[in-house]
């Protein structure tokens, strides 16, 4: 770093140093403070310097430069505003809103744009320029994701996360000039292409071409419906995030506050995912402890990622005797609900209604999966909602879930290990199948509850835990599946072993997941440091429980005694398990 | 398309329907350019051979050269859709180019291509429901001299007037009807 070429420059009259490389734009944030507007933008994505929002005067420069992409050099003399520039980018602003809905009192994204944001900020306050703007019809056929193209400025940051954060690739840009779009192949649906439904896309999203498919209808319909029996439960990474909604400082835990507000809001019973989550662990463990036993079908892979399952059956089919057969919790959670829950409560399970409150879009799609459906065809998930859309039912209530009382969730399926927690950041279910495994294998509880090893929020991780003086597992994890592949291939092409391998599809696991709040100011997606606040509320929640190992959950216990018999034993393969199958159009990797 | 395969790794069930949809001689033409550390790069050519061949680019036809090009096919599409010169419709028998560089344009182009939109029925970039004609516009064909043109298939009818329009395209659909008893 000593090495390291400095260069001597001006921002806005001061003289600032900085590393030789450095573009303006972080030179004028990190030296100044200043925070040069830009839409296509992203740090974490590659350059596109299309918006030209960002422009700055750089004296002696033919033109105006964009401040992502030029560097530094010695002697720069950079001017980040000017009423010239101010103007400039107004009008490049005002030109991106001729072309544009004007919807913004009706949108999905009021208030939450950053379009409109950057609009304000710029001072638009008129609309000049009014010319020919571009039709397309919004496609909305997918279970998990809306696509409306005429809300799209063209930024490509969906482009960009979709192909080298997922690997996936599914979007594009198609067509040219005026009538270019941003679209799957053929200007497919998304269920129909290798979109694999994570909704990362409607996270980077500035604007409203890309948002979740809204659930919320059906639930406030089910709410008012006095013949139904309303049940909703709450993924383990929710509570991590939901806070943020409501102006709580991110990776403050609100698990208690967020089941004060489901009541309000009217549901029957208020169950905690983190239940199923335990009893995934005791299925996953004792499927990896069979499997290890006869040393068959290693490495394990995850399958608790719905985004990770339709990357495997799109891309890497041949794979799929690796994956857990377990159900993700929230489909064993639904379907014990309308079984063991409906028999003990003696209520028809036509009659219940279940809500999953998910970090993600692609549960949308599990849910909707035949395998997982009753044996009439209804999903035994009847709705999906996101975190953005559960922030947008409580406020719309007219409730600031931040000054609640702290709530406990219904028992039996509301009691959750510290395991269970970890279950919604990135490395949290293999800690969580170690805690058990170690203990069946070495007859007793691991020393450590904390596999530190495995605690990260970066994309690609490859550990050797020691479990005892003879076993060593090799372990892989990986979040953002394009670190997944780096994973795969290698087990593939047959170059590298692991016992186990925990796949997360979004970037930080579920706390990074596709329906997550859009982040909160002076943060963007993608984050490090926004998903390691994120993955600290989990594990400081774990950290303050009695019980932090899934097999120790005594609602568990009972639940096998009472009902489901034996892990991996008959009525817990039908209640608990599921199968894949490869689909096409099969995915490029 | 069906939503599953019958084997668990359907990579060569995949491929070798990639293959059959497309000539021996494309597929051969695809796997020398796979050959190449920079696969990418030869995608425009591909589409070339695949257009060259077919006369247009399909669907089924884009998906295969994905698939044995191993390029994600929202490129293949995105590629395809920016290029003017890639078609993703079948064409006509006949290319009708109506010509509006410059010189055509002022010596009333605009008024042929109107009439041959409104004998046709279709617009620009659209083909006939008898398959018959395909219409297009193009730059200058470099015969400016010879103001406004039309150009069916490789041959060029000069100083085009608006009521020569019904003919012209009568005497094509004629030549269609007797080469199809004959």
């Amino acid at each position: 770093m000593s090495e390291q070429q400095m260069v001597n420059m001006t921002i806005d009259g001061v003289n600032v140093n900085v590393a030789k490389g450095t573009t303006i734009m972080e030179a004028a944030e990190r030296t100044l403070g200043i925070k040069i507007p830009r839409l296509c933008y992203h740090p974490k994505l590659s350059l596109q310097g299309s918006c030209r929002v960002c422009i700055v005067d750089v004296k002696g420069a033919p033109g105006y430069l964009t401040a992502c992409s030029a560097q530094c050099t010695e002697g720069m003399e950079v001017q980040t505003n000017s009423p010239a520039i101010r103007q400039a980018r107004r009008d490049i602003v005002e030109l991106l809103l001729d072309n544009h809905p004007r919807a913004c009192l009706t949108c999905e994204r009021d208030a939450n744009c950053e379009l409109q944001n950057l609009a304000y900020s710029l001072g638009v306050r008129h609309r000049i320029f009014d010319g020919e703007r571009k039709r397309f019809p919004i496609e909305n056929s997918s279970v998990s994701v809306v696509r409306d193209a005429e809300k799209c400025i063209l930024c490509g940051r969906c482009v960009r996360v979709c192909a080298e954060v997922q690997g996936v690739e599914n979007l594009s840009q198609q067509s040219h000039g005026f009538k270019t779009f941003v679209a799957p192949a053929h200007n497919a649906n998304m269920d129909e292409s290798v979109c694999i439904q994570c909704g990362q896309c409607t996270a980077a999203c500035p604007t409203a071409a890309f948002v979740e498919k809204s659930y919320a209808a059906s639930v406030w319909k089910a709410l008012a419906d006095p013949a139904k029996h309303v049940v909703v439960h709450t993924a383990p990474a929710i509570r991590a995030t939901v806070g943020e909604g409501f102006g709580m400082e991110p990776g403050t835990p609100a698990a208690g506050k967020m089941v004060t507000a489901l009541r309000r809001l009217g549901f029957d019973k208020v169950f905690d995912t983190n239940f199923t989550a335990d009893l995934t662990i005791i299925e996953e463990a004792t499927e990896f402890l069979g499997r290890f036993a006869k040393g068959e079908r290693l490495p394990l892979l995850t399958s608790c990622s719905p985004g990770w399952v339709n990357f495997m059956e799109r891309f890497y089919p041949e794979l799929i005797p690796n994956a857990s057969s377990c159900r993700s919790p929230m489909s064993m959670m639904s379907s014990l609900i309308k079984t063991y829950y409906a028999e003990k409560a003696g209520i028809d399970p036509k009659d219940i209604f279940v809500v999953s409150v998910m970090p993600c879009t692609a549960k949308k799609f599990e849910s909707r999966r035949p395998e997982l459906c009753m044996p009439d065809g209804t999903p035994e998930t009847d709705a999906v909602i996101t975190t953005r859309e559960l922030i947008y039912m409580i406020k719309s209530y007219g409730i600031n879930m931040a000054e609640l009382d702290d709530g406990d969730f219904d028992t039996p399926m509301g009691e959750s290990t510290g395991a269970a927690d970890i279950f919604g950041t990135t490395g949290g279910v293999l800690e969580a199948a170690l805690r058990m495994a170690v203990e069946v294998i070495n007859g007793a509880p691991p020393a450590q509850m904390e596999f530190i090893e495995v605690r990260a929020v970066d994309g690609l991780r490859v550990r050797e835990l020691k479990v005892n003086d003879e076993l060593t597992l090799r372990v892989g994890i990986s979040n953002g599946l394009h670190n997944a592949k780096t994973l795969l291939d290698k087990v593939v092409k047959g170059e590298e072993e692991f016992h186990i391998i925990e796949i997360m599809a979004c970037p930080g696991g579920c706390i990074g997941g596709g329906g997550q709040p859009y982040p909160p100011a002076g943060y963007t997606i993608l984050d490090p440091k926004l998903l390691a606040k994120r993955a600290s509320a989990l594990y400081s929640i774990d950290a303050h429980k009695k019980l932090r190992s899934s097999n120790h959950n005594p609602a568990i216990q009972a639940i096998y005694a009472d009902y489901l018999g034996e892990a991996g034993g008959e009525k817990a393969h039908h209640l608990l398990h599921t199968h894949y199958a490869p689909r096409l159009p099969r995915g490029i990797r | 398309m069906s939503t599953t395969t019958t084997k668990i790794d359907n990579r060569a069930e995949v491929l070798d329907a990639a293959r059959a949809a497309l000539t021996p001689e494309i597929v051969a033409f695809i796997e020398e350019c796979t050959a190449d550390e920079h696969v990418h790069s030869h995608l425009i050519r591909v589409l070339h051979k695949v257009q060259g061949h077919y006369g247009y680019l399909s669907a089924e036809q884009m998906d295969a050269v994905a698939q044995l090009l191993q390029v994600p096919t929202s490129r293949v599409t995105g590629v395809a859709t920016f290029y003017h010169f890639f078609r993703l419709e079948p064409r006509g028998k006949y290319m009708l180019s109506v010509c509006l560089g410059t010189a055509c344009y002022v010596k009333g182009a605009e008024r042929i291509a109107d009439k041959l939109q409104e004998e046709l029925g279709i617009h620009f970039g659209e083909t006939t429901k008898d398959k018959l004609f395909s219409l297009e516009a193009t730059r200058c064909l470099g015969t400016c001299g010879l103001a406004p043109v039309v150009m069916i298939e490789d041959k060029v009818y000069g100083g085009m007037e608006p009521d020569q329009v019904p003919a012209l395209i009568g005497k094509y659909a004629k030549m269609a009807q007797e080469e199809k008893k004959a």
